[in-house]
């Protein structure tokens, strides 16, 4: 795995040591809060409903054991014992003192991670597919070009003051588990006829107040040409993009107001201009980067395991979970593990620090040390050994991860709507609770299939409403919380943004109104296996609305 | 004398922690939104405001503002539900934010 260069340590060190003294000034007072505010956010520290809130990021969302135990101690010590993994690969932690900050920072430090540009008009976090450098369907690991990335981009002098946040996410398959297509830059790597690696471009994704699906502008893009390309992007968007309203100013909306073929050439001419400049990768370093993400030493082992076909056999809930959440992996005899942090009626993506200890454990025990945080909220355990299933599946179960929901309704996004953050209009987590707790029946939930719900707490759609098979996003109505729900969405290569289906919701009602949605799905389907954004899109969205909305008996 | 619509309360967060408080009598913050003051008419809002901004400039609390409260025995109560989640915490975890010092302190005494 990647380790961070002297420039890394240095710069974090000297990050930590400033914001102590920033942190010293504030509160002697003499730092006032417009002075500070900006230099706290630089740091990842927001000011929530209850508590100052720091984010710390997981880049491309990779993760080794001791990592994963520092953030159990950072939650032990300095928080209330649990922290809130997001839709971004990072982690959340709700009530650190201000005091504190400083030496969590510096505790974060000693195992390479930080909080820098996890807020801020800059670009943030790169994220990557979590089964990267595991699933079987990888054409290459994506996150030797999102490491590229993240060492051009942090403290990119040019680009820390953009119009407006900046996400790229990189995905090394044609099946997009990254919502790829719904960032400012979503990449695909790809390899053409020649065996050579290369990029696809997309530009302008992104959710929000004006969800956009990114827009293809370059279907090949040779690998050596990845950081000029995406210098020429910023560069068109850092002078072009508006900085006259916030509502407005991402990248998106330049796509959209100027057209992506107009905008390309001037992305084209700028690329013409720097491609041969510095930014050009050299062979020789992209695999140095390539070998920090070399594959862990695997064993040979043959495809199936007897051992677990008989766990399988005595064990039916055994068999459950790994039948929905074991994928499988690149290497005969492995399997790739999501741990649904999705127990029944609990908080999506919550951890407390006793479970983080139990997925460092079993990261540095069965996975080969690695442990991924996806985008849906879950942790992966990249690299186990079929044989050893029987056994994590144990220690996961006696610390309550141990759901076996991964992908089905119950395996919901959330964001920390009302309960926690001072943008939101409504709680979220309370909606994905009851919804949880409704679905809780396995047999159900089986029979419904793939099913994606996510819920949001305001229109900045951290909870990726946009994109679920079934969005919900939480409104203020004169005071009282209602639901709006989209249909349709969806995150994968086939990106589609939700539909709204009519009026929304009361927090009493949208229990029964999903509970309609499913159960018109369920009599509509043409067979088991049409799933239901299939049954959605061969319907389209009036069978839904006749069912939530019948029509008045006199109208 | 003018009457204010409702009256209003004025609350920010601790420069120390972020925790949620309330402008009280005498200038002094306060934990719980029970005691805070309540203010009923403009002039009544102008001292408040005007309290609200030494506190600000003295670095006791962070960013201030105005929120609109009722009346219930005596106590000021907030009107939006956003205000109300900050005067007792995350609604999915009573164990945490101010209702869960309530609560132990209930507990101890
Ligand atoms: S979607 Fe809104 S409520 Fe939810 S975390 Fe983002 S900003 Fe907060």
């Amino acid at each position: 795995m990647y380790r961070y260069d002297e420039f890394d340590r240095e710069f974090v060190a000297a990050r930590v040591a400033q914001f102590r003294d920033q942190v010293a000034r504030r509160i002697s007072g003499e730092l006032s809060e417009d002075n500070f505010k900006p230099l706290r956010l630089h740091n990842g520290v927001y000011l929530q409903l209850h508590a100052y809130m720091l984010r710390v990021a997981v880049p491309y969302g990779t993760l080794n054991s001791s990592q994963m135990r520092m953030l159990a101690h950072i939650a032990r010590k300095y928080d209330r014992d649990y922290g809130h993994f997001t839709t971004r690969q990072n982690i959340q932690f709700n009530w650190p003192k201000l005091a504190d900050i400083p030496n969590i920072l510096e505790d974060l430090a000693t195992v390479e991670m930080h909080a820098i540009q996890t807020s801020g008009n800059c670009i943030r976090n790169v994220t990557a597919d979590h089964f990267a450098g595991a699933a079987s369907d990888e054409v290459a690991d994506p996150r030797p070009y999102a490491e590229i990335l993240r060492q051009w981009s942090t403290i990119h002098p040019e680009f820390l003051h953009l119009p407006r946040k900046f996400k790229i996410a990189v995905i090394g398959s044609s099946n997009d588990r990254a919502a790829m297509q719904f960032h400012d830059i979503g990449l695909e790597v790809r390899k053409n006829d020649a065996g050579e690696l290369g990029l696809r471009v997309f530009v302008g994704g992104g959710l929000g107040r004006t969800p956009m699906v990114g827009k293809l502008i370059r279907d090949w893009l040779p690998e050596e040409d990845m950081l000029s390309y995406c210098e020429a992007i910023l560069r068109v968007y850092n002078l072009y993009g508006r900085r006259d309203n916030k509502y407005k100013a991402r990248i998106k909306i330049l796509v959209h107001e100027t057209g992506l073929e107009e905008l390309k050439k001037d992305i084209e001419a700028e690329f013409d201009r720097i491609r041969d400049s510095v930014l050009k990768l050299p062979e020789d370093d992209v695999e140095a980067i390539r070998a920090y993400f070399a594959p862990p030493d695997f064993a040979t082992l043959p495809a199936e395991d007897s051992g677990l076909k008989q766990a399988k056999l005595d064990d039916r809930s055994f068999a459950r979970w790994v039948d929905q959440n074991v994928s499988e992996h690149a290497q005969s005899g492995y399997g790739i593990v999501t741990v649904a942090l999705k127990d029944t009626g609990e908080a999506p993506g919550d951890a407390t620090s006793a479970q983080m200890d139990v997925l460092a454990d079993l990261g540095q025990d069965y996975s080969h040390d690695e442990l991924r945080v996806s985008h849906e909220q879950n942790v992966i355990l990249p690299h186990v050994k079929l044989s050893d299933l029987p056994v994590v599946y144990q220690a996961l179960t006696e610390a309550g991860m141990a759901s076996p929901n991964a992908g089905l309704i119950t395996d919901i996004i959330a964001c920390p709507g009302l309960d926690y953050c001072a943008l939101a209009t409504a709680r979220s987590i309370p909606v994905a609770q009851e919804l949880s707790q409704r679905f809780a029946d396995l047999d159900r939930q089986n029979e419904i299939g793939e099913l994606k719900l996510k819920i949001s707490g305001c229109i900045n759609a951290c909870g990726h409403h946009h994109v679920g098979h079934i969005g919900i996003l939480g409104v203020d109505k004169r005071g009282e919380e209602m639901y709006q729900v989209t249909l349709g969405g969806s995150a994968d290569e086939q990106a589609a943004v939700g539909e709204i289906v009519g009026r929304g919701f009361s927090s009493d009602e949208i229990g029964n109104a999903v509970e309609t949605i499913v159960n018109t799905y369920l009599t509509k389907r043409l067979a088991d296996d049409e799933t239901f954004l299939d049954a959605y899109r061969r319907l389209g969205a009036l069978p839904f609305k006749e069912a939530l909305y019948p029509a008045k008996e006199a109208a | 004398m003018s009457n204010l619509k409702n009256p209003i309360s004025i609350t920010a967060n601790n420069l120390l922690d972020g925790e949620a408080v309330w402008l009280g009598s005498n200038g002094h913050w306060v934990k719980s939104v029970d005691s805070a003051r309540a203010f009923f008419t403009e002039e009544e809002r102008k001292i408040a405001e005007h309290a609200a901004a030494r506190a600000d400039a003295e670095n006791l609390v962070v960013e201030p503002y105005e929120i609109e409260v009722k009346m219930e025995e005596g106590a000021p109560v907030p009107l939006k539900f956003r205000e109300r989640i900050r005067a007792q915490g995350p609604t999915i975890r009573l164990d945490l934010g101010k209702q869960a010092d309530i609560q132990s302190q209930a507990a101890a005494a």
